[in-house]
C-alpha cells in the first residue's frame, strides 16, 4: 500500500479493496517502525488521524465522499493546527499549540484527507538542508548519510520513505523543489498568491508559498486544485478561478517550446546532475517540444537580493515572539527588556539570529537604500527576465540543484549553503510558479529537473510534468530503506 | 560594506535578541561574509527602476468597513505564558 500514489488509493478506497482505516493504521505503523531512522516527524497525531479515518470510511459508506476522502497526508509544521503543537522546527514555538487552522489545512479536511502529523523542517523554514531544526535533522531515506534538502525536508523525506503518498511544503526559496529533487518526489511551487498563507507561519510575506509534495504530478495537481483558492484572510492571495488542474493533465506536448537558461548550466553544475537534466530534455524533444536557449541576464544576482529582501522580512515577521503573548518565555526576567532578549536568544537557533541580525542591520538607519532599496530593484530586473523568456518560450527547464543531496554536515559555511539554491531562489522573487520532477540518479542520489512557467500557469506546468511521467519511471523508483515492511 | 562588532551588537539591541561581546564576535565573520555576497547589487545600475515589494505588483484591497471578528480572548490567551484577569503579565514597567 505504500507503494501506491494519492490517486491509486483514492481508487482503492472508492472500489472498497480497503478502508480509509486500514490505510492509515498501516501508514501509521510505517511511521512508528522507521521514523526513528529518519525523523521527518516532529508530531505524529495517530488518534486524531484515526477518527477521521473513521468519519470518512463512515461518509463514503452513506455516499457523501469529498475529493481527498480517507487519504493519509502530512503537513510541514509551519501550517497551524487547532489543538495540535505547531512549533515551526523552533524552540520558540515548541511549546505552541495553535488556537485555530491555516487555512490550506481547513481546505484539506473539507475534502476528507486526514492527516497523520507534522512534519520536521528548518527552523522557521531557513535552511537548505534540513539541518537547522530544534528537533535534529532529518535523514534522505535513499542515503541516511545524505540530507533531504531543505527546508520541507521532513516532508520530501516522509513521502519517498513512503510513510505518507503526500504532505504539503512551503517555498520561500526552494524549500519545496530542493528537498523535492533531493528525495526524487514531485513537488511543485505555486504562483505567488495562488495559494492562502493564511495561518501558514511567516518566514519572507512577499516569497512564501506554500504547495504540494507527492510521488507525481498528477497527485500535486489533486492537492493544489483543493488548497488554492482566493482568501479573505489572506490579502495576498489572489481572486482568479482555480482551473481543474487533473483534468487538464493530457495536454499534447507537441510544439511546446522550451528554453534553457544558459546560466543553470553554468560553472558549478555537477556533471551528473547535468548528464540527468539533459537526458530528460531529449525525452521532451522526442514528445514533440522544441528546445532553444535562453538567457536570464541576472540569475547570479538573486542570492545577492534574496539575502537582502528574505532576512528583512524575517527580522520584522519574527518580532512577535517577545515571551508575551505565545511561544518560549525564559525564566524569571529582571525586567521587559530582559525578558524580550532573554527569551530571543534562548527560543531561536543560530541560523534563525543570524537572519534576524542581517535583516536588522540593513534595515536600520543608513542603510535602507543601499541595501534593501536595491534589492527591490534588482527583483523587478529578475521578475523582467523571466517576463522577456515567456516571451519566446513556453517553459524553462533546468537542474532544480547544482548537485544532488550533500552529507550531513558538510556544507559548514552559511555562505555556500545559500549557494545551493541558485536555480530556485529567482522564481519565488519573481514569483512564477516551478516544479521539481525527478529525473534520474548521480549516483544512488535522485536527482530533479525544475520547470518554470508563467504567472499562473500551473495547470501547463503540471501537464508538462505529467507528460513526462507517463513516458518515464523515475518517479517510480523507491529507496531501499523501508521496502522490507509491506 | 563591512560589518563590525559595534554594528553587531547595535543589530542585535535593535531587534532585542540577547548577545554577549564574545557571541558577537563569532557572527562578525559569518555576517560579513553574507554582506560581502550581497554587495555584488552595488554594481548593477538601477537608475530609473522602480523597487518590486509584490511580485504581481499588487496592491491592498479595500473591504467594507464592518466587524468580522469577534472577540476570542479567553482562546487566544490560553497560549500565552502568563496572563491574569485577561491582560497579558509582563515584568513591572512603571515603577
Amino acid at each position: 500500500m505504500h507503494d501506491k500514489t494519492l490517486t491509486e488509493l483514492a481508487a482503492g478506497l472508492r472500489a472498497g479493496e480497503f478502508s480509509s482505516r486500514e490505510l492509515c493504521q498501516s501508514a501509521l505503523d510505517r511511521i512508528q517502525r522507521l521514523d526513528g531512522d529518519l525523523n521527518s516527524f516532529i508530531s505524529v497525531t495517530a488518534e486524531q488521524a484515526l477518527a477521521d479515518a473513521d468519519a470518512a470510511d463512515q461518509a463514503r459508506a452513506s455516499g457523501d465522499a469529498a475529493a481527498l476522502a480517507g487519504l493519509p497526508l502530512a503537513l510541514k509544521d509551519i501550517f497551524c493546527t487547532q489543538g495540535v503543537r505547531t512549533s515551526c522546527g523552533s524552540k520558540m514555538l515548541d511549546s505552541f499549540v495553535a488556537p485555530y487552522d491555516a487555512t490550506v489545512v481547513e481546505k484539506i479536511r473539507q475534502a476528507g484527507g486526514v492527516s497523520l502529523g507534522k512534519t520536521n523542517m528548518d527552523e522557521f523554514a531557513m535552511g537548505s538542508s534540513n539541518e537547522n531544526s530544534f528537533y535534529g535533522p532529518v535523514k534522505n531515506p535513499w542515503d541516511l548519510s545524505a540530507v533531504p534538502g531543505g527546508s520541507s525536508g521532513g516532508s520530501a523525506a516522509a513521502v519517498a520513505a513512503g510513510l505518507v503518498p503526500a504532505a504539503l511544503g512551503t517555498d520561500t526559496g526552494g524549500s519545496i523543489r530542493q528537498p523535492a529533487a533531493f528525495c526524487g518526489i514531485t513537488g511543485l511551487k505555486p504562483t505567488y498568491g495562488r495559494v492562502s498563507r493564511y495561518g501558514m507561519v511567516a518566514y519572507a510575506s512577499s516569497l512564501d508559498q506554500g504547495g504540494p509534495m507527492a510521488r507525481t504530478a498528477a497527485d500535486c495537481a489533486l492537492l493544489l486544485e483543493t488548497i488554492a483558492g482566493h482568501d479573505v484572510r489572506d490579502s495576498t492571495s489572489v481572486a482568479r478561478v482555480v482551473p481543474d488542474y487533473s483534468a487538464e493533465l493530457d495536454t499534447s506536448l507537441a510544439g511546446l517550446k522550451i528554453g534553457l537558461p544558459k546560466e543553470y548550466f553554468g560553472d558549478g553544475l555537477d556533471p551528473e546532475v547535468e548528464t540527468a537534466v539533459r537526458e530528460a530534455i531529449k525525452v521532451y524533444e522526442s514528445l514533440g517540444a522544441k528546445v532553444c536557449e535562453v538567457s536570464l541576464p541576472h540569475t547570479h544576482l538573486a542570492i545577492p537580493a534574496y539575502y537582502v529582501i528574505a532576512p528583512a522580512e524575517a527580522s520584522s515577521n519574527l518580532s512577535r515572539y517577545d515571551g508575551v503573548r505565545f511561544g518560549h518565555r525564559c525564566e524569571d526576567p529582571t525586567d521587559l527588556e530582559d525578558l524580550y532578549k532573554r527569551t530571543r536568544a534562548e527560543g531561536f537557533g543560530e541560523e534563525v539570529k543570524r537572519r534576524i541580525l542581517i535583516g536588522t542591520h540593513t534595515l536600520s538607519e543608513g542603510f535602507f537604500d543601499a541595501y534593501y532599496l536595491k534589492a527591490q530593484q534588482v527583483r523587478r530586473l529578475i521578475r523582467q527576465d523571466f517576463l522577456d523568456a515567456f516571451d519566446e518560450v513556453d517553459v524553462l527547464m533546468g537542474p532544480t540543484a547544482p548537485t544532488p543531496a550533500f552529507d550531513l554536515g558538510a556544507q559548514k559555511d552559511p555562505v555556500s549553503m545559500y549557494l545551493q539554491d541558485i536555480y530556485t531562489i529567482a522564481v519565488n522573487l519573481a514569483g512564477i510558479p516551478g516544479i521539481s520532477v525527478p529525473a534520474g540518479f548521480a549516483g544512488n542520489r535522485p536527482v530533479g529537473l525544475q520547470v518554470l512557467a508563467p504567472h499562473f500557469a500551473e495547470a501547463q506546468l503540471l501537464g508538462v510534468a505529467h507528460q513526462f511521467q507517463q513516458a518515464t519511471d523515475w518517479h517510480l523508483k523507491r529507496p531501499a530503506f523501508g521496502k522490507e515492511m509491506a | 560594506m563591512a560589518i563590525e562588532h559595534a554594528d553587531v551588537l547595535r543589530a542585535a539591541h535593535l531587534a532585542r535578541v540577547g548577545l554577549g561581546e564574545d557571541e558577537a564576535t563569532g557572527y562578525v565573520d559569518d555576517l560579513s561574509r553574507i554582506l560581502e555576497m550581497v554587495d555584488q547589487l552595488q554594481a548593477v545600475d538601477t537608475q530609473g527602476i522602480a523597487p518590486l515589494a509584490h511580485p504581481l505588483d499588487a496592491t491592498q484591497r479595500l473591504r467594507p468597513d464592518e466587524v468580522t471578528e469577534h472577540n476570542q480572548r479567553e482562546r487566544f490567551q490560553a497560549c500565552a505564558p502568563v496572563t491574569e484577569g485577561g491582560l497579558y503579565l509582563v515584568p513591572r514597567v512603571v515603577e
